[in-house]
């Protein structure tokens, strides 16, 4: 019987296999940064143990940064001259810098060329490739899949786990595929795709399963909208998503700084093209959508679940089947203050973000600024637009991006997690209201009592111009 | 680790599905270094509210968390867990768990314990009409039951556990000693690796 590309994976990272013990998994590549990794670090020491292959493990500051007064490296993270105003933040970061230093682990800080959102840099370095096992303690690990890699986020007991062992006890998910048929409609993206997965099989519905995106409208998608894809499954609830690696995977990788090279390039493909679903390879569940039908999708509740076509209404709680659904729903709208039956297009929002790990790469940078150019920020409305890494800052600003935002009106930072989370300084007030390129509308996520809605960059730039949810097209 | 086998304490009903580790925790708390003290952090957002569960007398002294479905959903914190057992929660009862959470919890000692929604409902009906209700979670059985203090069962249900998950939480064991018994199977496996797969080096 055939195996699927996460059993192939999976297999072949096995280093101990008994009954009635979970699967111990090698880890090819470790990804830690400064909030979930201080008491792993400690435990290590607490059990005088130490970091095994600190050569698979890469470091990077990202959740708790600040993303404004960051102009360069080597800034200090004490006195006048640091960005980081936050005492309670600046031990957590310097935490993180002693432990890397005291165990051999290479760190992109604040201001490095290299730093950024851990799930941006290293696929932009060539570290995440087809096949490895990617760990983080981050649940947004799942991006990394989008190459073809096992990627999952982990708790911060599992980081000390790997780190004194590089391996991982694990037991075997469920498969699940997800075919996408068709062809996205122009004006239609990868976010919008992801919101329609998981508003069809709802936040618990990939639970115990890892979801291999499938179909013609992930072939078609780019590397960065296929990272946007796979980066938003565990809010289905999955422990992971894969798309098959290709011939747009090993463009995307080759030339990349750790690609492998030479001998080893070529050794490194014939590896990769075996590693696709075989013809016969059962799946525990599968879903069908069909892309073409696809519009700009949005979310008008509380949970990534509770999403909608831009061009329908709030929907009214009153008309769902499910009593859980229901109850679910009418807390989401008293949280959102919205009323059933509003159009979502005359939602008016005061913040407009740009940026995380789902959204802040180049091309979702450019997808904001074609819609952007030559148009103005609403009054009234707040835009930042944050880039994913030190790198992508940089290839904007060539590009001459960072002018086009700044002309409109919106603000142009360096990189970090911004305002995906409220733990650094970019976050909301309490009733503010943001169409956010991120990945979660939980209550309060962007700040005690703010209100989000998830968009697509194209959508979060319109919306901006008009300070309602807009589709680019509506312009 | 500590070894848990059996509870029995009073449980509170939080009837919300789909709670996100945001809410259990949220992210301003996740700044700190230590593992202790993140209780004054547990439904933080929540508790703001003078209705909440968690402010009413029935939770002082509270040991078992029946919650809706599709509870610790979102993001990896840890410190989901570190706030439930700080609080001095021993065990959650829900029909389905984020996997993330779930993992975390059986590598902290904080059980949690899926049921059927039915169950977790009627659990949640009994405790609003009868708060001294105890709940005994009991791991070594794989059951839970709901008595008056002092009374017979008046409801009992299976929950599913793996064995293995199941055996080192009542040794109380913790995974990396258990796995450092394969030390040179890890050593070996690590001989055979491509060559060509990528290391964190700085790369010219």
């Amino acid at each position: 019987m055939g195996r699927t590309l996460a059993q192939k994976i999976w297999d072949s990272h096995v280093v101990h296999r008994a009954d009635g013990e979970p699967d111990l998994l090698y880890i090819d590549l470790h990804l830690i940064h400064e909030v979930t990794s201080a008491q792993a670090f400690d435990g290590l020491r607490l059990a005088g143990r130490g970091v095994r292959r600190p050569d698979l493990t890469v470091a990077t500051e990202d959740h708790n940064v600040p993303t404004l007064g960051v102009s360069g490296p080597g800034l200090p993270l004490t006195g006048p001259g640091s960005p980081v105003t936050d005492p309670v933040s600046r031990v957590q970061v310097e935490t993180l810098r002693k432990n890397c230093a005291e165990f051999g682990i290479r760190l992109f800080p604040m201001g490095d060329a290299g730093q950024g959102i851990v799930h941006v840099i290293s696929p932009q370095q060539g570290l995440t490739q087809p096949g490895m096992t990617i760990v983080c303690g981050d649940s947004h690990t799942s991006t990394h899949g989008a190459l073809g890699a096992l990627a999952f986020g982990i708790g911060t007991y599992e980081v000390e786990h790997v780190l004194a062992t590089q391996t991982l006890p694990q037991q075997p998910p469920a498969q699940m595929a997800v075919n996408v048929t068709g062809d996205l409609p122009y004006g239609v993206t990868a976010k919008d795709l992801i919101l329609a997965v998981i508003a069809k099989i709802g936040t618990g519905g990939g639970v115990g399963h890892v979801i291999e995106y499938r179909g013609e409208a992930l072939r078609n998608l780019s590397m960065a909208g296929r990272l946007t894809v796979c980066n938003m499954s565990i809010e289905a609830g999955a422990r992971a998503g894969l798309i098959a690696p290709d011939d747009t995977t090993f463009s995307y990788l080759e030339g990349r700084p750790h690609a492998p090279r030479g001998a080893g390039w070529e050794a490194a493909l014939d590896y990769w093209r075996s590693l696709p679903t075989d013809a016969d390879a059962p799946f525990d569940r599968e879903v069908t959508l069909d892309a073409a039908a696809l519009t700009p999708f949005v979310t008008w509740g509380t949970n990534p679940g509770q999403a909608a076509p831009l061009t329908s209404s709030v929907p009214d709680p009153d008309t769902m089947d499910d009593a859980g659904d229901r109850a679910t729903a009418l807390r989401a709208l008293t949280y959102m203050d919205l009323t059933p039956g509003t159009p979502l297009t005359d939602i008016q929002v005061n913040t407009v973000f740009v940026g995380s790990c789902t959204n802040g790469r180049l091309e979702d940078l450019r997808a904001a600024a074609d819609v952007l150019r030559g148009k103005k920020v609403a009054d009234g409305v707040r835009m930042l637009v944050v880039p994913g890494s030190m790198d992508v800052k940089a290839a904007a600003e060539r590009e001459g991006l960072d002018e086009v935002f700044t002309a409109a009106g919106a603000q142009w930072r360096s990189a970090g997690c911004s305002m995906c989370l409220g733990m650094n300084p970019d976050t909301m007030a309490p009733g503010e209201r943001s169409a956010s390129t991120s990945n979660r509308n939980f209550e309060g996520r962007q700040g005690k009592g703010s209100r989000t809605h998830l968009v697509s960059p194209q959508v979060a730039a319109a919306t901006a111009v008009t300070g309602r949810l807009t589709a680019p097209a509506d312009l | 680790m500590e070894p848990f086998t059996t509870h029995t304490g009073r449980a509170i009903p939080l009837r919300r599905s789909n709670v996100d580790t945001d809410q259990i925790i949220p992210a301003e708390y996740l700044k700190r270094v230590s593992r202790i003290g993140f209780a004054d952090g547990l439904f933080a957002a929540w508790r703001a509210d003078p209705g909440f569960i968690l402010n009413q007398p029935v939770a002082d002294g509270a040991t078992v968390l029946v919650a809706g479905p599709d509870f610790g959903i979102g993001s990896s914190r840890e410190h989901a867990v570190w706030a439930l057992s700080d609080y001095g929660f021993r065990a959650v009862i829900s029909a389905r768990f984020g996997d993330i959470f779930r993992n975390n919890a059986t590598k902290a000692g904080l059980l949690p314990v899926p049921v059927s929604p039915q169950f977790a409902e009627s659990l949640q009906d009994a405790l609003e009409v009868t708060p001294d209700t105890e709940v005994t979670v009991d791991l070594v059985a794989r059951e839970v039951r709901v008595a008056a203090p002092g009374g017979p069962v008046e409801l009992s249900a299976p929950f599913d556990i793996d064995d293995y998950t199941r055996w080192r939480l009542m040794e109380g064991l913790d995974d990396i000693s258990l796995t450092l018994r394969y030390a040179d199977e890890i050593t070996s496996f690590e001989e055979d690796r491509p060559h060509w797969l990528p290391t964190a080096d700085a790369v010219a």
